[in-house]
This record gives C-alpha cells, sequence and structure tokens, in this order.
C-alpha cells in the first residue's frame, strides 16, 4: 500500500478502487436514513478534496502552503455569489477554480525566493488578508451576516437538492478528482514534483524548471481547495467568513500529516479520521482537543509518516509480503 | 575549437569573491580534471557551467554559445549533466524514478529505453536494486546511481563533482574505471577530485585551484611530475 502512483500490479490497483468505490457506496445505504450522517460523509468528501490539494503543493512538491482555508473559501464565494445571481452552478464552479488557479500560481510566485518556515510565514498571510476580504468587504460578500439561500444545483433537469443526491454529486467529484490526481502524480508533472521536493536544486540540474513546476503545484493545489469551497457553499446553503478563518488551514495540514503527507492514501485516511474522531471523543467535552493534540503528537513523533505509514508496516511484518530491504 | 571555455569568469558568494578569473577549456572527448583543497573553487566552477551560479564577468563558452542567457534548468538540454558532490542523488525515490529523472530532459521513449538497458549494463547492482528506495543503498551504489542518472540524460559533457568523495579505495578504483569507460564510448568529462592522485592517472589535462585563481595548468603526467603539486597534493615530499 506504500504509494500508489509507484508501479503496482492491476490486481492490486482493482482492489483499490473497488474498495474506495464500495465504501462510497455504502455510507448512503448505511446511513442515508440520518441527515447528519450524511452531511459528516459529504463533508468528509469536500475536505479529502482540499487535502488532496494540499497534498500535491506540500506532500508531493514539499512547499508549505497555510493558504488553502482561504483557497476553499474563495471557490466559495465565487459559487455562492454567482449561484445567487441566478447564473447554473456549472459555469460558477469552473470559474471558481480559474479564480484559485491563478491565486495559486500568484501565491506561488514567492516560493521560488523563501522556504519552509518563511514560505509557511507568506503563505499564512494570504490566508488572513483573504479572510479579511471576506469579512470587510460586506458590500460583496455581506460580511460576517454571510451570504444566506445558497441554492444546491441541479444536473441536467436532474434535481442534486436532496442531502442523498449532493452527497453523490461531491463522491463523483471526488472520484473524477481521484483518477486526475492519479494520473498528474504518474505523469511528467508528477516526477518533477517528488524531484523538487526531494532537492530542489539537484531536479534543476536534470532539467526541471522550478518556475513552471513549483508554480504548478501551488496552483493545482489551489483549484483542488477551489472546487472543494466551491462543493462546501451548497451544501451549507451559506457561507461566511468564519468558514475559512486561517487556523483552518491548519487543520487541513494536521489532516495531512496524519493520514501521510506524500502519500496518495494520506488524504483520504486523514480527513476522515480528523472529522470522525470528535463524533467519538463527544463524551470527553472541552478535553476533545487536548486528546486530539496528544494523538497528533504521538503520532508525530513515533510514526512521522503518518497512518498509512503504519498499514505499511502493517504489512510488512505481519503480512511479510514485501519484507523490508536493507544493504550494507 | 574547444568544447567548454571558460574566460576570465570571477563569481561571488554575495560579497565572497569565490572565482577570481577562471579560465579553463575542455576539448571534445577529453578528461579534464580541476584539483584542489576545500575551498578552492572547484565546485563553484562547475556551478558557473551548470548555470546555479551566475558569472559575475567572464564568459562560459559550451560550442561556441554563451550559456549565460540560459537558466540553470536548460543547460541540460544543451547536452550537459552533472554528477553532483556527496552522492548527490533523490534519496526518497526509487532506483528506477532516480534514473527516469535523469532523462527528465527527453522525450525520445526508445533511446531512453536503450540508455536504461547500458545503465543497469554498466552498473547490474542498479539492476538488482530498481525498486529500492535509493537512500537505503550503500555509499558505492549511491556513486553508481549519480553517475548513472547523469548519464541517462545522454551528455555530450559530463561533470563529476569528488566521485570518490568517503568511498573505500577499492571503491574508488571501480568508479575511475567507470569514468574511463564512459569516456570512452564518447563522453567528454570534467572532472573535479581532491583525490588528485586518481584524477591525474585517467585525465588527459588538468588544473590547479587555489583560493579562487588557476595556478597551474598542464598535462596531467607534466602535473604528476610537478614538485608543488606532488608535495601539495600527491603527499609527496
Amino acid at each position: 500500500m506504500a504509494n500508489l502512483t509507484r508501479k503496482k500490479r492491476p490486481v492490486t490497483r482493482i482492489l483499490h478502487w473497488t474498495i474506495f468505490l464500495g465504501v462510497i457506496g455504502c455510507v448512503p445505504v448505511i446511513f442515508g436514513g440520518n441527515a447528519y450522517y450524511m452531511y459528516v460523509a459529504t463533508l468528509i468528501g469536500i475536505y479529502i478534496i482540499t487535502s488532496m490539494g494540499l497534498n500535491f503543493t506540500l506532500g508531493y512538491t514539499g512547499q508549505i502552503s497555510l493558504g488553502h482555508a482561504a483557497f476553499m473559501g474563495l471557490g466559495a464565494y465565487t459559487v455562492a455569489l454567482m449561484t445567487l445571481n441566478g447564473y447554473s452552478f456549472w459555469l460558477a464552479l469552473p470559474l471558481g477554480v480559474l479564480i484559485t488557479f491563478v491565486a495559486g500560481l500568484a501565491l506561488g510566485l514567492p516560493s521560488l525566493r523563501v522556504k519552509h518556515h518563511y514560505l509557511a510565514l507568506v503563505t499564512l498571510g494570504f490566508g488572513t488578508v483573504i479572510y479579511l476580504l471576506f469579512s470587510n468587504e460586506y458590500e460583496i460578500t455581506g460580511g460576517f451576516s454571510g451570504l444566506p439561500g445558497i441554492p444546491r444545483p441541479s444536473f441536467f433537469g436532474l434535481d442534486l437538492s436532496s442531502d442523498i443526491a449532493f452527497y453523490f454529486l461531491v463522491a463523483a467529484f471526488l472520484v473524477l478528482l481521484t483518477g486526475i490526481a492519479l494520473w498528474i502524480l504518474n505523469s511528467r508533472w508528477g516526477r518533477a514534483f517528488k524531484a523538487i521536493r526531494e532537492n530542489d536544486m539537484r531536479a534543476e540540474m536534470v532539467g526541471v524548471s522550478l518556475l513552471t513546476y513549483k508554480l504548478l503545484a501551488f496552483a493545482i493545489g489551489a483549484a483542488y481547495a477551489g472546487i472543494a469551497g466551491g462543493l462546501l457553499a451548497p451544501l451549507m446553503k451559506f457561507v461566511d467568513p468564519t468558514s475559512f478563518p486561517v487556523h483552518e488551514s491548519f487543520w487541513f495540514l494536521i489532516m495531512l500529516i496524519i493520514g501521510g503527507s506524500g502519500r496518495f492514501e494520506g488524504p483520504f485516511v486523514g480527513a476522515i479520521v480528523v472529522m470522525l474522531l470528535p463524533q467519538f471523543l463527544r463524551g470527553t467535552q472541552q478535553l476533545y482537543f487536548v486528546i486530539f493534540a496528544a494523538i497528533t503528537l504521538i503520532l508525530l513523533i513515533f510514526w512521522p509518516g503518518g497512518l498509512t505509514s503504519l498499514l505499511d508496516v502493517f504489512f510488512r511484518r505481519v503480512l511479510r509480503r514485501n519484507p523490508p530491504q536493507f544493504t550494507k | 575549437m574547444p568544447m567548454l571555455e571558460l574566460n576570465d569568469v570571477h563569481a561571488y558568494y554575495g560579497n565572497i569573491h569565490a572565482l577570481k578569473g577562471i579560465s579553463i577549456t575542455v576539448d571534445e572527448g577529453e578528461i579534464v580534471t580541476l584539483i584542489g583543497a576545500n575551498g578552492a573553487g572547484k565546485t563553484s566552477t562547475l556551478r558557473t557551467i551548470t548555470g546555479l551560479l551566475k558569472p559575475k564577468t567572464g564568459s562560459v563558452i559550451l560550442d561556441g554559445e554563451d550559456l549565460a542567457p540560459y537558466p540553470a534548468h536548460k543547460i541540460v538540454y544543451k547536452g550537459v549533466a552533472m554528477v553532483p558532490e556527496g552522492r548527490g542523488i533523490f534519496a526518497k525515490l526509487t532506483v528506477r524514478e532516480n534514473l527516469d529523472m535523469g532523462a527528465f530532459s527527453r522525450s525520445d521513449a526508445d533511446g531512453i529505453k536503450q540508455d536504461l538497458e547500458r545503465a543497469f549494463t554498466l552498473f547490474p547492482r542498479l539492476k538488482e536494486r530498481e525498486s529500492q528506495i535509493s537512500g537505503t543503498l550503500s555509499g558505492g551504489e549511491q556513486q553508481m546511481l549519480a553517475t548513472a542518472r547523469a548519464l541517462m540524460a545522454r551528455p555530450r559533457l559530463m561533470l563529476m563533482d569528488e566521485p570518490s568523495m568517503g568511498l573505500a579505495p577499492v571503491l574508488v578504483e571501480s568508479v575511475f574505471d567507470i569514468i574511463q569507460e564512459i569516456n570512452k564510448e564518447g563522453t567528454t568529462i570534467l572532472l573535479v577530485e581532491q583525490n588528485a592522485h586518481m584524477a591525474l592517472q585517467i585525465a588527459q589535462r588538468g588544473y590547479v585551484l587555489q583560493t579562487g585563481e588557476i595556478v597551474l595548468s598542464d598535462s596531467a603526467e607534466g602535473l604528476r611530475k610537478d614538485p608543488m603539486v606532488q608535495k601539495a597534493y600527491l603527499g609527496m615530499e
């Protein structure tokens, strides 16, 4: 299970997709009767998409971004404003993607000059500015009153306003974006991203343009978050700035790290765990964050590769399919 | 016309004057070595060729063309590949992924396949370890991989930065054998080495660098017999 982007036997690949599609299909069968559960499941799908985007930027290319909540917000506000003014969701979403893609390119520019925590601060600044725009430009965004009454889309006359139908819309986007992510990561672009993460000077020496590929990594990551935001607005039927504060970006970072940064399954596992843990820890009330922080810390110290790296260990040690290789 | 020509290159790191007027030439088919102590400017000289360090004055000319307008990632498209110092591989990628990265500048699938076969013939160890994470290779294997990765660009000029660094003597021998083999197959080599003894055995010509300047240039034979080189770099009194 190490890494879906490495060569896999077709059987393994089919198995992965069967599990993935099976889980998506089973959720409404089991939880379809409960609106709250369906809401959480849909939200998980949306957060997986955002974390997948962050995985491009941080996991595969090694460029930290704390601007992902802002990108999500840009996508959400674009869809909200357009659909409230009578335009179709199917026109609004591509525009939201375009806006976030361009914003991602722009935020990628500083990554050519600054690295690591300096880059983190620049992207944090970007997130803050966008948040302030959402909250202060109330003539456009409605400020803290937000924008209520966002309609849910329909697809060629098919009404997608029910919770289950909207869940399947998000699921369809999730499957599509998973396929696109796999395709990108297996392409020349994916190789360039990973080379930059390993060592950007060596990447340049084999012919990787840092300008092109660092900006692309940011732009693709941002566009994924933009789509997620564009789906979040009609899910909640309401947007306001408090959905996209700067600390929300840290949650995406936590999801990615808990799941496994730079691993294809990381965002899936991370988003599911981070979203479901509160449901199980609800009894602990205020202690929740303490417990959550402790779990995160333990994970970071002992398994910095995230939960998916634990699966690796499991498959190697327990099933002995793929014994670790060391040389001397 | 020499293949590569550096004319009076001056380069700086901030205020530090690292290269103080370096002029060298490399002819097609040669092995030329740059020897010198730590901090003499050997690696910096290679960096001005690969575009990672832009000369403040002076020029780097490849096949009669000034390289100044080309950014670092374009240099490999000109037929120049680099084997970085300290086994500069992509440590978390597999052996195969490293080799694929070496061919990043190319789009001729058939040629790449051929060169992959050639790399595996030259380094059978890499074939055995094709799907292994390259950071877990031994030092010698990592040096092989760095060399093989550079070859995957099918370079006409290969720059090698301290290929013997940190390797056991027996491995150093085999690294130098392979450098000669690569050269015989038609690749010109500019070799930076602290191990002057080995470098002067395989090179045709050499330059001696000291604190950013070339203090001596001669045939390898001539340098081996030079009293200053013998004393300072070959450990002979």
